[in-house]
């Protein structure tokens, strides 16, 4: 039997695994986390007295379905829970588990790694109490807690209201929700939002929700900077009528939409194109997510779809690996799942644009603002760089001369924005500044991981 | 467009730049040509070491020449590009190693280099963070450190001051002979005429060398690195291991950077050098062998670059055996940052006075022409596929 | 250490939504003694009890985390065994030493 080994516990991996399950296989399913269910639909540790359902609200049943079907799974796959991959060379995973390294061989690999929040640098983001938007439902479901007393939900994100409603409903106190992205520009991505008008007409039900609690919501607004000694004590905004505004509060969160984990595509052998809607460098696949050879990508680490797109995809990518193993896959369910993920895929990009990428705020920051949190370089070192005489126009490069990138979190976080900051300072088109490269590992290893290995 | 200039450096990496900016102070016009972005080859990715002790024997004259060179970098460029004098620590685990340090440390002394010969409890006493493994030491302050990702484009920008022209994202296309000169076609159109060539095209240089019928047996590897998160400031020395499996040292922001052998595969036409996660693994390994109080360091970062090897692990550096004109200085086999301003400044004695005074006879084009010595020092640092594997284009 | 755990006076920066039913742990944070409850992560119990999880390396400047799902890497954390954990990814144990200044946890060494 063909060792197939699925990466990611969250809709895409668990569909995914459940397809390769009915098909008689025993898939290797690797969690970095040690709950199931992604970011998402991550379920609570047993012992929070958290209402799930009242939590997740219109999504409830889905959250119940997705957990059922990986209950069901779990005697029928090798479920490798808390295993971080760290690398991928040669047709084998390289993981860390228990502070102990380890390999696991594959035939062939599904990668389902989900997504984190896409920011960019504001004056004041490294203050403590900014969090990211996604970062904020994660640790309410995942920990019972909020972010803060008072909070500002901050950036452009068709999770803005629903991170703020559930918050919301848990009793926090929500100083305001902004959304730089104009109502106009809203409207002008309504032909792509009606691909799934079901989705579209939940968005307007959180904001209508908030707006009925009293919750001040204000759009087309520019924010200029988290102010605060030590620790965050309020929001600067331009609001949409040009009034310069100081909302107080003790913790933000902040987010413009979603950006897929790529780097171990990256390292497992996909090629990555530019996609101007998104405005990042996405890996390339087929409809069914082949992105190389015994490679297929699923979920939102693939392109950004949301949980149900995920789903679709994860069972795609197990068909289409069924195919490749030369078995004959029902070709009307593989039409329907196609239909459904370039559906929902074609609504991600209608809010893409109604929840914009804030491009001209790059051109705008002050020097003094930290663009790279992990080795505080400012844009005003990025700039400088790029500007010197032989300075770098390709964001490698600047990379290796002003460190933008180089910390622990290996450019995760200011990569978008460094390609703004660096296309914005040479006038290029942000395509021709490139990406940052990578090299496993993807996220920081012990020295003492190896030991217990044999060399 | 035709430009006619002294002198044309192909390549640039840390030779080709110092070789710019001291044939430019001496007042040459001399233009350089590179194919991508100055100092983004091996000049910019290697650890960065300022290593005297344990070089090649007949490698001192030169070694020392660059290190006077390293020594007054700020004077020479305007930039220190954290040049530091950290002192080198050459650390033995047997007696059989004590021995080959000693060995080396006679050579170091006989170039007038000063070594301390260090017992254990000495090493204990002054390095307390050393593991249970080193038995001796030889240290020479010497030796120094600098940050490579910075220095090759301080000296392009030197150079420029004083009037070079730098070229980058230009790749010479030919290089044909022209009278008693040469005329270099480029990619985007530009020819050169000049009286003379420095080739310092690193893993890319066979090229140059081969159209005018002579060549050596260059492959093309990368030198796994890999660097840990910043952690409190604590190794002051750059430390190796006699046996060459790991060097590391801890740079004043705090994060330790650490290589080690068997270097990785490189591939010089795909511009690709990924490090393979066992040599990750490895490296760690070894690391904590030597410096066990780095246990829970996390490792956050691993790069590579393309850097031409020649058998006998020494470079090729002088004028061309066939062609006067016609310098070469390439193949450093992973020793050439240290060395990097001498050479430099050796091709332009050669190309201004015609002669230089320091030795550098044994790195002739010429010695491929009849046999080929293999260094013992392939076989450590190389894993056989690599060795044997792909010739650098 | 002290026999009586000091608490903590300052105010956290999160704020418990949902309680959370399990044994009481006893850790802790520079020193002091706070209080979590099984299941809780570090990050959580550092923010429930304070505003600052560790010290920028270059100038000091306090962070708090940031992406809270193990991707930022800005909640990394000393142990008293000079471990160093992810605040957000490892769960709270009963007697877990946390320095939130490897300077200090060098010190204390």
């Amino acid at each position: 039997m063909p060792n197939v080994v699925i990466v990611g516990g969250g809709p895409a991996g668990i569909r995914a695994a459940s397809i390769l399950v009915e098909a008689g296989l025993k898939p290797v399913l690797v969690n970095e986390t040690r709950q199931v269910g992604g970011q998402g639909y991550r379920a609570p540790a047993k012992s929070l007295a958290v209402d799930i359902n009242a939590l997740m609200g219109s999504e409830a049943g889905k959250y119940q379905r997705l957990h059922s079907l990986f209950a069901s799974l779990q005697e029928r796959i090798d479920y490798r829970s808390g295993t971080l991959v760290w690398g991928v060379h040669e047709k084998v995973l390289h993981t860390l588990c228990d502070g102990t390294a380890g390999t696991i061989p594959y035939d062939a690999l599904i990668l389902a790694t989900g997504a984190t929040d896409r920011i960019m640098p504001l004056p004041g983001w490294t203050l403590p109490g900014v969090f990211t938007l996604g970062g904020a439902q994660v640790i309410l479901k995942d920990q019972g807690c909020l972010i803060g007393n008072r909070i500002v939900f901050l950036g452009s994100s068709p999770l803005l209201f629903l991170a703020a409603l559930q918050y919301h409903k848990s009793g926090a106190s929500i100083a305001a929700v902004v959304d730089t992205t104009p109502l106009s520009a809203k409207r002008a991505a309504m032909r792509d939002l009606a691909a799934s008008p079901r989705t579209l007409a939940r968005g307007i039900v959180y904001r209508a929700s908030l707006h009925m609690a009293g919750v001040p919501i204000i759009d087309g607004a520019t924010p200029r900077g988290i102010d605060g000694e030590g620790h965050v004590e309020g929001v600067r905004i331009t609001d949409g009528r040009g009034r310069e505004r100081l909302i107080p509060c003790d913790a933000v969160a902040y987010g413009y939409g979603l950006k897929p984990e790529t780097q171990l595509a990256e390292l497992a052998g996909a090629r990555f194109r530019f996609d101007p809607i998104f405005r990042l460098w996405l890996p390339e696949t087929d409809a069914d997510g082949r992105a190389g050879a015994d490679l297929y990508l699923a979920g939102d680490g693939a392109a950004i779809g949301g949980a149900d797109a995920a789903e679709a995809s994860g069972a795609l990518a197990a068909h289409a690996l069924l195919t490749d193993m030369g078995r004959a896959q029902p070709e009307a369910e593989l039409a329907r799942l196609r239909r459904e993920v370039e559906r929902l895929r074609q609504f991600q990009r209608g809010l893409a644009r109604a929840f914009a990428w804030p491009v001209a705020q790059s051109a705008t920051l002050s020097d003094e603002t930290v663009a790279c949190r992990c080795e505080a370089v400012t844009v005003g070192e990025i700039r400088s760089a790029v500007h010197a005489p032989l300075g770098p126009r390709e964001v490698n490069r600047v990379k290796a001369i002003t460190r933008c990138g180089m910390g622990r979190c290996q450019g995760r976080f200011c990569g978008p924005a460094l390609q703004e900051i660096v296309a914005g300072a040479c006038v290029v088109p942000i395509a021709e500044v490139g990406r940052l490269r990578m090299q496993a590992p993807v996220k920081p290893i012990p020295l003492h991981a190896a030991a217990e290995m044999e060399p | 467009m035709t430009t006619r200039m002294r002198v044309a450096v192909v390549g640039g990496g840390l030779i080709g730049t110092w070789t710019a900016h001291f044939l430019a102070r001496r007042g040459l016009d001399v233009i350089l040509i590179e194919k991508g972005m100055v100092g983004a080859q091996s000049s910019g990715v290697n650890f960065g070491n300022l290593r005297l002790q344990g070089r090649h024997p007949g490698q001192y004259p030169l070694s020392l020449r660059s290190q006077a060179l390293w020594e007054d970098i700020e004077a020479l460029i305007g930039d220190r590009c954290e040049f530091e004098r950290t002192g080198h620590l050459y650390v033995a685990m047997n007696d059989a190693e004590r021995e080959k340090l000693e060995q080396h440390a006679r050579v170091a002394e006989s170039h007038g280099l000063v070594i301390e010969r260090i017992g254990c409890d000495e090493l204990r006493r002054r390095w307390p963070w050393l593991g249970e493994g080193p038995q001796a030491a030889t240290y020479s302050a010497r030796d120094a450190t600098s940050n490579p990702r910075l220095v090759s484009v301080a000296v392009a920008r030197a150079a420029q001051r004083r009037g070079a022209e730098i070229v980058e994202h230009t790749r010479v296309t030919e290089v044909c002979r022209n009278g008693t000169g040469f005329t270099l076609e480029t990619d985007t159109g530009r020819a050169v005429d000049c009286d003379a060539v420095v080739n310092s095209a690193g893993a890319w240089a066979l090229n140059i060398a081969e159209a005018f019928g002579e060549t050596a047996p260059m492959f093309a590897a990368g030198p796994p690195q890999f660097v840990t998160e910043p952690i409190p400031y604590r190794v002051t020395p750059s430390v190796q291991a006699v046996d060459g499996s790991v060097i590391f040292r801890q740079i004043l922001r705090g994060n330790v950077i650490f290589a080690g052998y068997p270097r990785t595969a490189a591939d010089p036409v795909l511009n690709r050098a990924p490090v393979p996660p066992i040599k990750t693994l490895n490296g760690m390994r070894n690391l904590m062998k030597i410096a066990p109080f780095l246990k829970s360091a996390q490792v956050i970062r691993v790069w590579s670059g393309i850097e031409g090897y020649l058998p006998d692990m020494l470079p090729v550096i002088g004028e061309s055996g066939t062609t006067p004109g016609l310098y070469h200085a390439f193949g450093f086999c992973g020793h050439g940052f240290q060395v990097g301003p001498g050479v430099a400044a050796v091709l332009v004695d050669l190309i201004v006075d015609g002669r230089t005074d320091t030795p550098i006879d044994l790195f002739s084009i010429n010695r491929f022409k009849n046999s080929v010595q293999v260094s013992d020092k392939l076989a450590r640092e190389f894993d056989l596929p690599a060795a044997a594997g792909g010739r650098a284009g | 250490m002290p026999d009586e755990p000091k608490q903590r006076t300052h105010k956290g920066q999160f704020v418990r939504a949902v309680p959370r039913h399990g044994a009481t742990l006893r850790l802790t944070i520079d020193r002091d003694t706070v209080e979590a409850v099984e299941g809780d992560s570090l990050l959580a119990v550092l923010l429930l009890n304070g505003r600052v999880v560790r010290h920028l390396e270059f100038g000091g400047a306090p962070r708090a985390g940031f992406c809270l799902m193990g991707a930022c890497q800005d909640c990394w954390v000393s142990l008293g065994d000079g471990d160093r954990v992810r605040a957000c990814t490892t769960l709270a144990a009963n007697e877990m030493v946390v320095w939130t200044d490897p300077q200090k946890a060098h010190a204390d060494a």
